[in-house]
């Protein structure tokens, strides 16, 4: 049982990180229907811009609590506004005179700056891992005090920091959309792009600016990837992004309730996997899930269902 | 009516989408060599019932028999597509016209003889070898297409990819294109649509001598009453899913039912408007 | 940008660049500047090091200073030179597009000089170089013809039957995995296996496209991805039967149809009278690879003329007409995904034969995103565009092997350049595959691209 729960925390705690990528994939998708693939990418251009952030303010583990979680803030507030303008810049470089061109063509550009992106911090930072001292430790275990041999649940104050932080995103995040002028830009252009702007949405701007929320959203996930993992290396956007674009298409892409859902379905099912069969194929239950509802349930959990039309 | 002489053979036929019934309880039958038309008003449900019979719908209730010539009998809701133009020889073009634009006028009605042609290339390999007998049947093939090429007046864009064709041209080839398939029903949705008269009377030459020379039974749905009440031997009229006429041209002409509910009063169709607006526009558009 | 209303009046731009266009064009230069300076700001301008007692910082804020001038004066090039609208990037780059028609329309004269070239090349290089200076060249027109052949086969899928699969590279694995694996077990000559390892990969090919059936677009590409990704994880993980992250080594040497290239009595120089040099396998290798890929050019050009062919432009084109024409698609998606699959289970075999060390690392993802590339920058569907692309690319990334690290970067953004100067690839025209009196060609404008 405490087995259990302690594998539910954990599965949690990865699911908030995958959602908050995810929700990226499933706002390009839904608006310009292609699969940012460098968007996995600007999740760990948000790490290493983070990771850099945290060593410049010299923000260490030994300062008091309050002083350690405002620079913190400072730092995610800084590393979101400048991973944003890598999302902005992606998209003007390499998706927008694309738009309303070929299919295929938009998908090899994402690829191409994916491993570009991949190789410029490979070069700017080196290859090697980047281990960053744990900042926040300690928290409750249940029970405190275990019984020699007993195992004892850990909640630890960075998970409980990210899912909380997370989840006060996803509100003001879901408000942005539901209730302001953008949100609803956005929403027209999800529907029918030419119609939006025939009605005078700035459709182009409307484009970047989800390129940029998405890109900000990663940047949380990356910064919250630094802190849990302790560990960043260049390749982490890779296997994140493919985690995250399946929560994406598990909770029905498009969706943004169910990119959370699905981040927080694929989370738990690595978590699990991982506690009780091997953490070797994690990465194939993964993408073996992804596999399975893509065939079987082709619009996701919460998504809408596409009726072929003769 | 005797059911010997039906080529096909619909029975209480019945197609939901979600809530809204498309197709309710329909039974007509299509007689060997005429030209049955199937009218009513938009959302009728005729594209409905036609892709049904076509198979690109599995219907909820019902039974689409079809009695072929040569005596074999199939029941067509239980056929896949493909099959259904194979086996069963039925073959359709489509409403928003489907040719494969990319490719060029030949090509398009060489695919369509593309069951002969496998079964000539032996799985492939006989065409890899470039054995006679495949060769022989690709000849035969452009034969083939070249002859419908000249029925429908396209001989010298043969060469030309069929996304350049003017619109009318393309309602053509695509009916060319399904008779290559050699079928002994032919279902058109809406073949004279957008088409200028002359083009329309031109189409109503083809389409009888489709039926007259190549024996082949056509079932149509269309809008253009010119050419309906030209060239059919047969109308079934629709309206909201349900047959609501069936008989010859004067029949149905003279049948107080239709007048009322589709020819001359207008206001039906307006209220049909609002009706499927509110119904939703995904559901809408599909049963159109 | 929202500003252009700003600009001055026509007549003041034709006549002369106007100063107005000039103080635009430097505004956008210094926004780009402004943004290339944020871009860098971090990740340029700042270097995490591994030091003792944690990371450390170095700060290197030239590079910030270097990143904002080369963009500012780019983008000031690109403003005065490129056309009116200078701030879009891709009408810059499509200034530069002339050839490609003129590529295609010479198709027939380029590859029949192409493949002469190919026979004599080596021969060339090895009177020009000699033996030991030539097998540089000569393995790199190896590497090439690999994923020329790997190209062609993925063409059949991509380009001809328009379904995306950027898992390409699991097929791959497949052949090179079962030829080294039938080679060491069982001690099965080459080209025993050779065959084998093909059907075995078009088998997968099955397996894997079965259930993807349904799938179109951008789905079927991921679903691809992650069977690609699957297979490659397996082979990392199941030791006992592919020896993991170590690999398959001493993987037995494909032979001159029996005969060794070995030194001394029986091998290939002793049988034919040579002085024995490494080169010649090399030679051998370049001449079994090539025949390879010709076997592949030949079959895939044949398939295109047969209805199988024509059935899967069909598809690409529109596959609810095919339906309506009595094409069965499922069959005919499989047949495109297991013929794809059997040539890369060749080249796979050809691989491991080749390099006689086999490991899950020779099989990413980014191969497979390398060979689509190559696929879809050469043209889709376009057997030239392919040899074009893959010779650019492959010869590209080994000639600036000096530059080793900078070298997958610039391959990235020049992917992104190309397809934003010609998003229908290099060779966009497509060839009629049966004419009744002339054959014209037809632009790429008007083919489709598939659904799936």
């Amino acid at each position: 049982m405490e087995y259990f729960l302690q594998q539910l925390i954990n599965g949690i705690t990865l699911g908030s990180i995958y959602g908050l990528i995810a929700i990226g994939y499933t706002m390009v998708y839904g608006i310009i229907g292609m699969i940012n693939f460098a968007h996995g990418d600007i999740f760990m251009v948000g790490s290493f811009i983070a990771l850099a952030l945290i060593l410049m303010l010299g923000v260490a583990a030994s300062a008091p609590m309050a002083i350690l979680l405002v620079a913190l803030l400072g730092v995610l507030a800084l590393s979101m506004a400048l991973t944003a303008v890598w999302g902005w810049a992606v998209e003007r470089l390499a998706y927008r005179p694309l738009r309303g061109s070929f299919r295929l063509a938009p998908l090899i550009t994402a690829i191409g700056m994916s491993l570009a992106l991949q190789n410029f911090v490979q070069i700017a930072q080196g290859a090697r891992n980047k281990p960053l001292e744990p900042l926040i430790s300690g928290g409750f275990s249940f029970p405190a005090n275990p019984a020699p041999g007993q195992f004892s649940v850990q909640l630890s104050y960075m998970q409980i920091g990210i899912v909380v932080t997370t989840v006060a995103l996803m509100v003001g995040f879901s408000l942005l959309i539901s209730r302001t002028a953008l949100g609803r830009a956005q929403r027209a252009c999800e529907q029918d792009r030419k119609m939006a702007s025939l009605l005078g949405v700035d459709v182009d701007k409307t484009i970047s600016v989800t390129f940029v929320t998405g890109a900000a959203l990663a940047a949380v996930a990356g910064m919250f990837f630094l802190l849990y993992y302790g560990v960043i290396d260049f390749f982490i956007g890779f296997v994140a992004g493919v985690k995250a674009f399946t929560a994406a298409v598990l909770g029905g892409i498009g969706s943004l309730p169910g990119a959370m859902l699905g981040g927080l379905l694929i989370g738990l099912i690595e978590a699990f996997w991982s506690g009780y069969f091997s953490s070797d194929y994690k990465d194939v239950a993964a993408f073996s899930i992804l596999v399975i509802v893509l065939i079987f349930m082709p619009s996701g959990l919460l998504g809408r269902p596409e009726i072929e039309k003769v | 009516m005797s059911a010997a002489n039906a080529i096909l053979t619909v029975e209480r036929l019945t197609m939901r989408f979600g809530g809204l019934v498309a197709v309710d309880d329909v039974s007509f039958e299509v007689k060997r060599d005429d030209i049955t038309a199937v009218i009513g008003p938009n959302g009728a449900g005729k594209t409905t019932m036609f892709n049904c019979v076509t198979g690109f719908y599995k219907p909820n209730a019902g039974r689409i028999a079809v009695a072929r010539r040569d005596g074999r009998d199939y029941l067509l809701e239980r056929l896949p597509d493909y099959r259904i133009t194979r086996e069963a020889g039925v073959a359709r073009t489509f409403q928003n016209i489907r040719l494969f634009g990319g490719m060029t006028v030949l090509e398009n009605l060489m695919v369509a003889q593309h069951t002969v042609l496998m079964d000539a290339s032996t799985f492939t390999i006989g065409g890899l070898l470039g054995l006679p007998s495949f060769r022989k049947a690709e000849a035969e093939a452009i034969e083939k297409a070249a002859y419908w090429l000249e029925k429908i007046d396209l001989t010298p864009r043969a060469d030309d990819p069929a996304a350049d064709l003017s619109y009318g041209e393309q309602r053509r080839l695509e009916i060319a294109r399904a008779m290559c398939t050699g079928p002994e029903l032919l279902c058109l949705d809406e073949p004279a649509a957008g088409m200028n008269p002359r083009e329309s009377a031109e189409l109503n030459t083809l389409l009888r001598f489709i039926r007259d020379d190549h024996k082949t039974s056509i079932l149509l749905i269309e809008h253009d009453m010119g050419v309906v009440m030209d060239i059919s031997d047969h109308i079934v009229v629709l309206d909201y899913g349900r047959k609501i006429s069936d008989g010859d041209v004067d029949f149905v002409r003279n049948d107080p039912h239709v007048i009322a509910a589709y020819l001359g009063v207008e206001e039906d169709e307006i209220d049909e408007a609002e009706a499927l607006a509110e119904s939703g526009g995904a559901v809408a558009e599909t049963a159109s | 940008m929202a500003d252009t209303t700003t600009a001055p009046a026509p007549s003041a731009v034709e006549a002369a660049p106007a100063p107005s266009h000039t103080s635009i064009v430097i505004r956008e230069a210094v926004i780009a500047a402004v943004i290339a300076a944020a871009l860098a700001s971090i990740l340029l301008g700042a270097r995490t090091d591994i030091a003792p007692g944690g990371l450390s910082l170095e700060y290197r804020p030239w590079n910030i200073v270097i990143a904002a001038v080369v963009v500012f004066f780019g983008k000031l090039a690109l403003g005065f030179l490129g056309p009116r609208s200078g701030v879009d990037l891709g009408g810059a780059f499509s200034g530069l597009a002339p050839s490609g028609d003129a590529l295609s329309h010479a198709g027939t004269y380029v590859q029949p000089a192409l493949l002469v070239l190919a026979v004599v090349g080596p021969f060339l290089l090895l009177s020009t170089y000699g033996g030991s200076g030539a097998r540089q060249y000569i393995e790199l027109a190896i590497l090439i013809l690999t994923y020329i052949m790997l190209g062609w086969g993925l063409n059949i899928v991509v380009g001809l039957a328009g379904l995306l699969d950027l898992g390409y590279v699991a097929f791959y694995a497949v052949g090179a995995y079962s030829y080294a694996l039938m080679a060491l077990h069982f001690g099965l000559s080459f080209w025993v296996c050779l065959p084998l390892a093909g059907l075995i990969a078009a088998l997968w090919g099955v397996m894997l496209g079965f259930p993807v059936l349904r799938l179109r677009g951008d789905y079927l590409a991921i679903v691809t991805l992650a069977f690609g990704e699957i297979i490659r994880v397996v082979l990392l993980n199941w030791y006992e039967f592919t020896g993991g992250p170590d690999g398959l080594s001493r993987i037995p040497r494909p032979s001159f149809f029996g005969i060794e290239f070995s030194r001394g009595d029986g091998g290939f120089a002793d049988v034919f009278g040579l002085a024995y040099s490494p080169i010649h396998r090399i030679i051998f290798l370049y001449f079994l690879i090539l025949s390879l890929a010709l076997l592949t050019y030949f079959i895939s050009i044949r398939l295109r003329r047969l209805p199988i062919g024509r059935a899967w432009e069909a598809l690409r084109e529109d596959e609810i007409a095919c339906r309506a024409l009595g094409i069965n698609t499922t069959t005919t998606k499989l047949t495109a995904f297991a013929l794809g699959a059997m040539f890369g289970g060749f080249a796979g075999s050809f691989f491991a034969t080749k390099q006689g060390f086999i490991s899950p690392e020779s099989f990413t993802f980014i191969e497979s995103a390398v060979i689509l590339a190559i696929v879809v920058l050469g043209g889709l569907g376009s057997q030239l565009g392919v040899v074009i692309a893959a010779t650019l690319f492959i010869g590209g990334f080994e000639f600036f092997r000096e530059f080793e690290q900078y070298r997958m970067l610039v391959f990235g953004l020049s992917m992104v350049f190309i397809m934003v100067w010609k998003p229908r690839g290099l060779i966009s025209r497509r060839e009629p595959s049966v004419f009744l009196k002339k054959r014209k060609a037809i632009s790429g404008d008007l083919v489709g691209e598939g659904a799936g």
